[in-house]
């Protein structure tokens, strides 16, 4: 494969549209969850992503809820392998920047340098491993900064303000602002901790910050996007793909999600 | 043995690789128990509950019979004799007494025998905590008499669907609950695995076994540590606990895990449960499911400081057979009149297979018996309906 010019960097792509007035949206599927993926990963780009999370599957994805759960059952079920998923994105031709989401175990059975590297040269400028927290980071970050992979972190309602300081000098890309402590999924409501997180996250970077965990709706979309700078929504768009939705409704979704943010 | 090194390290394995939100969560319990551990006050009411209540001191039983059979000297550490049934008792009382003391309300545990499942279920009806059980829907089926149990003792068990439905898609699930409650609950895990500080704890809350053990053997051997020392090993409760008591003497250690699970020796390093350790894998780093008859045993992992001792070559890890187990479990009940759990007959299994090779004939053998096999009855008597195995 060959990728001409490739998405932007990630982090200055987003200060970038965030400059010019756009809340961020950032969009999660599961890597190779359908036959269609790919299809999915291109619709959900076009409707307006800001940069997509693609999920590399797991076995055992202690962070996520049922669905993401099922997604990556599916994956592995269909074959999935951490290489494929890579090839596929990179195959894919989409311009937004794209930031692979997997456990530690994945890259460290693969080698952090090996999994940096095929990162890097599949166009794929961003990695989050959300077990991997910052006292186990160093490996990984030396080898992701090396080749130019911007490793995001995660900052959690738990997390004491010191260590938030700490967590945000490290990060890179954007701040995952975790709004619940709980796994991922749908809820009813935005997590009441969300603007607590964001407000102890704005203190310490000007980097972007986007929030996610249980971010289903539109409506819950725009409100983190008051406090926040952006959203990542994942189980609402995987389960309408578990559900044969494929890449028109995953599309049609992002869309909502899209002008939902512009009408904010 | 030790405490591990500031990153919870034991040489290369073990660490903390969890989300950020259990962080502050793991850094809190490290405090608390290294508060309490120092603390004579919580000594004394952990010893007395484990005396009083549990049972404590256990006894070492020397098997004449088998012994004779086998030609070694056979000594029985007898966890089967705990309240509730196993050395699972030593290990929760300590860290019920701890969720109390961190204010906390309720306990999560993860099961998959049962057996650690019943002994939280017990230690938080004594102390008045909520206790909620995550056992894989496959354990469930295998271990109904266990869930009842559990239930009976006030605690509320949800069976895991996910994954292979046995002990570490319990462990996902209860890390999962963890996350979403721990400003008022406890993970309250099962054995010697996780992140730090739970490989440290758990062993320190399990060394009574091993330090008691030694007196004992000391007792009964005039003045002499037996020459071998052997537990069976799933994630390596009672092994650790068994192995802290001898590590200093010169007893060849042997840990014994599952033919289908053995980690030890068919494992690769890797992360899982928040721990680095050896882990039955595929090429991408996909987990693989452990096979065994032991639903204890079922476990694709170990406890990463039996990783580090397995390394420096300071224990040994060897494997037995579903069908060695099965033999080894009939063979204890008709020479000793004592049902073993599955997850020690590994450890008896072995003893059978090695007395007169590898463990020469007049040798003195000490077996951490870690629970009593009345949870097991229900199922060796399908397995031996079945046909197997050969006797």
């Amino acid at each position: 494969m060959t990728v001409a010019a490739g998405p932007p960097a990630l982090e200055p792509w987003l200060r970038a549209r965030r400059a010019g007035g756009s809340k961020l949206l950032v969009p999660y599927l599961m890597g190779a969850m359908t036959e269609d993926w790919v299809e999915a990963l291109q619709a959900v780009a076009a409707a307006g992503a800001d940069a997509v999370e693609v999920g590399i599957p797991f076995s055992d994805p202690m962070m996520d809820g049922p669905v993401i759960q099922e997604a990556s059952v599916r994956a592995l079920d269909r074959g999935a392998t951490p290489h494929q998923v890579i090839d596929d994105v990179a195959a894919s031709g989409v311009q937004v920047p794209v930031a692979v989401m997997t456990y530690y175990n994945i890259v460290f059975r693969a080698g952090h340098r090996r999994m940096a590297q095929s990162l890097s040269a599949a166009g794929i400028g961003a990695a989050i491993v959300p077990d991997l927290p910052l006292e186990e980071l160093g490996p990984w970050a030396e080898a992701a900064d090396a080749a130019s992979v911007a490793t995001v972190l995660l900052v959690a309602p738990s997390t004491p303000a010191a260590r938030v300081e700490r967590i945000c000098a490290r990060a890179r890309g954007f701040v995952y602002a975790v709004a619940r402590m709980g796994v991922t999924g749908e809820r009813e409501s935005l997590g009441s901790e969300t603007a607590e997180v964001v407000g102890r996250i704005r203190a310490a970077t000007d980097a972007p910050v986007c929030v996610g965990v249980g971010v289903s709706t539109p409506s819950q979309a725009r409100a983190a996007c008051e406090i926040a700078d952006g959203v990542v929504v994942g189980s609402a768009l995987v389960r309408r793909l578990l559900e044969g939705g494929g890449p028109e409704a995953a599309g049609e979704f992002v869309g909502r999600l899209r002008e939902a943010l512009d009408e904010g | 043995m030790g405490p591990p090194g500031a990153d919870g390290r034991f040489g290369e394995f073990g660490g903390r690789f969890v989300p950020e939100s259990l962080v502050p969560a793991c850094q809190e319990l490290e405090r608390a128990f290294s508060d309490a551990w120092a603390d004579p006050e919580y000594r004394a009411k952990l010893d007395a509950i484990l005396r009083d209540y549990g049972g404590r001191p256990t006894p070492v039983t020397e098997c004449f019979r088998l012994s004779e059979r086998l030609g070694v000297r056979v000594l029985l550490k007898r966890e089967d004799l705990v309240h509730a049934g196993s050395h699972k008792l030593n290990n929760v009382v300590g860290q019920a007494l701890l969720t109390q003391r961190m204010g906390k309300r309720r306990m999560v545990a993860e099961t998959g025998a049962g057996q650690h499942g019943v002994a939280a279920a017990t230690a938080a009806a004594l102390l008045g905590l909520e206790c909620t059980v995550y056992m894989g829907e496959l354990d469930t089926e295998r271990q109904e008499l266990n869930v009842f149990r559990m239930e009976l003792l006030g605690a509320q068990v949800r069976p895991v669907r996910s994954g292979s439905r046995t002990l570490k898609d319990a462990v996902n699930e209860a890390l999962r609950d963890w996350v979403a409650t721990v400003g008022h609950t406890h993970y309250c895990l099962g054995s010697v695995m996780g992140p730090h500080p739970f490989p440290y704890m758990v062993r320190e809350l399990q060394r009574v076994v091993g330090d008691e053990a030694r007196a004992q053997c000391r007792v009964l051997l005039d003045g002499r540590d037996p020459d071998v020392v052997v537990a069976c090993v799933g994630g390596g409760s009672n092994a650790a606990g068994t192995f802290a008591g001898f590590v200093e003497t010169a007893a060849r250690l042997v840990g014994v895990e599952a033919a289908g699970g053995a980690a030890a020796t068919n494992g690769i390093p890797g992360v899982l449960h928040g721990m680095r350790s050896l882990l039955l894998q595929d090429e991408a780093g996909q987990i693989l499911e452990a096979e065994s008859i032991s639903a204890g045993l079922d476990y694709p992992g170990i406890g990463p400081e039996h990783a580090s001792l397995g390394a420096s070559g300071r224990a040994a890890y060897e494997s037995a057979t579903d069908d060695e187990v099965l033999a080894a479990f009939q063979l204890m009940a008709e020479t000793e009149g004592i049902l073993p759990a599955l997850e020690p007959a590994h450890a008896i299994a072995w003893v059978v297979r090695e007395a007169g090779r590898s463990v020469p004939e007049g040798s003195s053998v000490l077996v951490t018996l870690s629970g009593r096999g009345d949870k097991d009855v229900a199922q060796v008597r399908d397995l031996l309906a079945t046909g197997r195995p050969p006797r």
